[in-house]
Formats: C-alpha cells, structure tokens, sequence
C-alpha cells in the first residue's frame, strides 16, 4: 500500500470534522470537532512513515466509530 | 450556527432580565444548550414533538460522566450480536465474551500499572470499598490494620498523598486501600510506585457505563480477601456471579482512552477550571476555594459564596447541574462532612457550590455558568440582611443573637 499522502491525510481531516457536526448532542459535536482539529494540529510534524500510517489508521478508525453514533 | 445564535438569544434575553427579578422564571430561559431531540422514524404532522429538547449544561461531573463514544462504540457488539456468557466454556459465544473480559481486563491493568491477575471485576467503586474494607475481618494476625484513603476526593477535589501514605504503609506492614473512583483515568496511578495494595475502580466516573467498577488486589505480597458474595466461583471465587461482558468491555475501553488522553484532557481542564475561578472571584468578594489549593485536582471545584445560602443559589441556576457536596449525601440538609472536617465554618459550609469540569465540557459551558453565578450570588445577597450588615461594616461575629 502507497504511504499515506498529504492529500489523504487532509481528506480523512475534512471528512472526520463533517461527520462530527451530526452528532446530536452537544457535548459530543463540539468534543469531536476540538479532539480531532488539536490532534491533526498536534501530529502534523510527525516524519516517520510507520508512525504516520498508524495515526491515520487510528484515525479511519475514530472515522467510523463517529459515523456510526452520529445521526 | 443554530447552537450559537441560540445561545446568544437567550444570554442577552438573561443580560437584559438581569435588572429585574424574575417571578416565576420562564421555562424557554431554563435551558441552555439546543439538543435536537432524536429523530423519530416516521416523520409525524405533529410538529410540537420536533422542536428541539433543551436541557441545562452539565457541570456535575463528579456525580456521574457521560459514556465516551469510543466507549459505546467497544460495548455495542456486546449488546447486540456477542450475548454469550463470558464463562461458558463449550462454544464460540463464550469463548468470545471470554475473550473480550479479558481484553478488557488488560486495559484496567494497563491503566495503573497492574497485573491482570489483580483485577476483579465487579458492580462499582462502593462493592470494591466493602470488599477491601471486609479483608479487616478476614485478617488473622491481631496487628493487622488497614489504612483507607480516597485519591481524589469527591467533593472538594483534595488529592491525598498517596506515594508517601504507601511508603508509611509498607514500611509498618499495613495494608493500604485506596478508593480511586475519581482519580483513575484522570492523574497518573502505579500501585507499585504508590505501594497500593488494594484499589477500588468506579466505571462511570470515568466516561464508561454505570452498574460496573473492579478492585484492584495486590497478589505479590499476597493480599487476602473474603468474598462479599457467594456463588458459581467466578473471578477467582472472590466475586462471584456472571460478569457483565458489555459492561466491562465498557469499563477497558473507558481505561484505554483515558490512557491516551489523561494528558490531553488534564491540561485542557486546567485551564477551564482557572477560567472559571478567575472570572467568579473577579467579580465577587467573599467567595471561598474549599480544598487545598497545592494538592488539588483541577476538575472539581468547590466554592464558598459568603451570606448566600448554597439550596437556594443551586436553584436559582436551574440552566445548569450542579452540585452542592455529594451526590451521596444530597438528600440530607446536614452540610457536607468533608467541609466540616476540613474546619469550614458552619455558615459558609451551608453556602458551598460544587462545580464539575470534565472531558467534554465546554469552554462556553464555563463562561456561562460563571456569568450566571455571579448574576444570581449578587442578586442573593441583595435580598441578604446579612450581607446588609456586612456592607454597613458590621462584624457578624459580635453580634449577640438574642432567643425570642
């Protein structure tokens, strides 16, 4: 599998934030926004490829468990 | 958008309110947040029901968490599809549950520093403390005590000393217990840095569900318990009774990510608390920290208001969940014994406030409720005589209350 590019990455970023702003509740919405826009912020001088494709796999993850909680 | 433009609606509708007293409070102002209420299937012509529900903003969190999605998310399969009972030991449904306990298992460990051996998994912080309480009986040397502290404690967020208490404890030969209900998950933990021997988890303060908590067991040097409740011998006869696999794989999964954002959520809540300390005390005098301001865990915040009586301004800020003390002792009207130990005044014991800041709250959440604290603490005052005294330079203190 190709290393993950900047492209995916901001893609994955982009979808995460629009799946988070159809969670009902309050708290969740604005958690998921904050949690994912600080830890994209936090990771994105990380250079090491294995570490990059473990993040973004986390992330895909994280991508599904929003998808299916939010309405 | 909706959310904060409704919000702004209703805080200058309250700003331009402020100057007058309300006679009865009006029930659109009583909440805060928009929260669309679920969507029914069938979508009905009676609109009345698709109005969006709101509710008060949440700032109890030492009372009980919400569950984390990612929490919900680990236990839904559980729920749904895996049903087996984790100690059938003759086909895949239990071979997975089984599994999924012991996966979850790990996690507590992992999370304080344990061996998985030495979790026992079982209905909450409060079983875990009468187990550990009940090892006093069990012990048969006449010497043998046990030492029981809270890490974190409840209501006024104080945190004990526990590397030193387990260093006095080890270096004696007492057992030590700890009831880490609210410090698990949210300050770094090892049993073996802290030398804890015996440890009560609570599941639903730590963003995972109700009706589940563990006790941690020191197996090296071997710490002996008798079991609470007797039965089928589950988790090494020492409570006994099937484990509930969703519950627990609710418990591991609340652990895991309170691993991962222990730093994240700590630095965060700090700054949320110092917001709202700041913004409250600017505008108020007389307000009271209660706890040790040093050793104190940022989340739980426990704040005197001089001359205003606490039921009252707990009322009065109907728009958010507070607290005043304990959830446990709430039904009482006696004031909260941890502020009595602490040597508050009885007055100012009866007037404290607990505030909760946690994972999800808000920074908006925090301005809010301070603005709406100080809008009514000034308003209680006004109606105080006491506070009239006060202002006109009169030492509570020396007056000599006559009986009638």
């Amino acid at each position: 599998m190709a290393a993950t590019s900047r492209a995916q990455v901001l893609d994955l970023y982009r979808a995460m934030l629009r799946e988070s702003k159809h969670f009902n509740a309050y708290n969740y919405r604005m958690y998921a926004v904050r949690r994912i826009r600080d830890a994209f912020r936090e990771n994105k001088n990380v250079k090491d490829p294995v570490e990059i494709q473990n993040l973004v796999n986390k992330a895909k993850r994280d991508l599904e468990i929003i998808r299916r909680q939010s309405e | 958008m909706l959310l904060r433009a409704a919000w702004r609606r209703a805080v200058s509708a309250v700003t331009a309110a402020a100057g007058s007293r309300p006679a009865t409070p009006s029930r659109g102002l009583r909440l805060r947040v928009v929260d669309h209420a679920p969507q029914s299937a069938v979508h009905s012509d009676a609109a009345p029901e698709a109005e969006p529900v709101l509710r008060p903003l949440y700032m109890d969190v030492q009372a009980t968490t919400p569950l984390d999605p990612r929490v919900l998310d680990a236990m839904l399969p559980y729920l749904i599809n895996f049903y087996g009972n984790a100690h059938s030991r003759t086909h895949a449904y239990g071979w997975e549950s089984e599994a999924a306990m012991e996966r979850a298992r790990q996690q507590v460990a992992s999370l304080i520093g344990a061996d998985p051996r030495e979790i026992i998994f079982t209905s909450g912080a409060t079983e875990s403390n009468n187990i550990a309480i009940k090892e006093l009986e069990a012990a048969i040397q006449p010497d043998t005590s046990l030492v029981s502290v809270m890490t974190v404690n409840n209501e006024i967020g104080v945190k004990q000393p526990i590397a030193e208490i387990g260093r006095i404890c080890s270096s004696r030969k007492v057992y030590f217990h700890t009831d880490a209900a609210q410090a698990v998950g949210k300050i770094p933990l090892d049993v073996n840095d802290m030398k804890i021997d015996l440890m009560s988890i609570s599941g639903h303060k730590i963003y995972g569900p109700k009706g589940v908590g563990a006790i941690y067991i020191r197996r090296r040097p071997r710490v002996r318990v008798e079991a609470l409740q007797s039965g089928g011998g589950q988790e090494r006869g020492m409570r006994s009774g099937t484990v509930p696999t969703p519950l627990v794989v609710g418990l591991g999964a609340a652990c895991e990510v309170a691993q991962q954002e222990m730093e994240y959520d700590h630095e965060r809540i700090s700054k949320l608390a110092e917001r709202l300390i700041e913004k409250i005390t600017k505008s108020l005098p007389d307000v009271v920290m209660n706890g040790d301001p040093k050793h104190h865990y940022p989340g739980c915040i426990n704040l005197s208001f001089a001359y205003v009586e606490g039921e009252s301004l707990l009322m009065a800020l109907k728009d958010v969940a507070l607290s005043s003390g304990s959830a446990c002792t709430s039904a009482s009207l006696e004031p909260s014994y941890v502020l009595r130990a602490i040597g508050t005044d009885e007055d100012l014991a009866h007037s404290s406030i607990r505030f909760g800041i946690g994972r999800f709250t808000t920074e908006e959440e925090v301005d809010y409720t301070a603005e709406k604290c100080i809008q009514h603490v000034k308003r209680l005052r006004e109606m105080s005589p006491l506070w009239e005294m006060v202002q006109d330079g009169i030492d509570l203190k020396s007056i000599k209350w006559t009986q009638h």
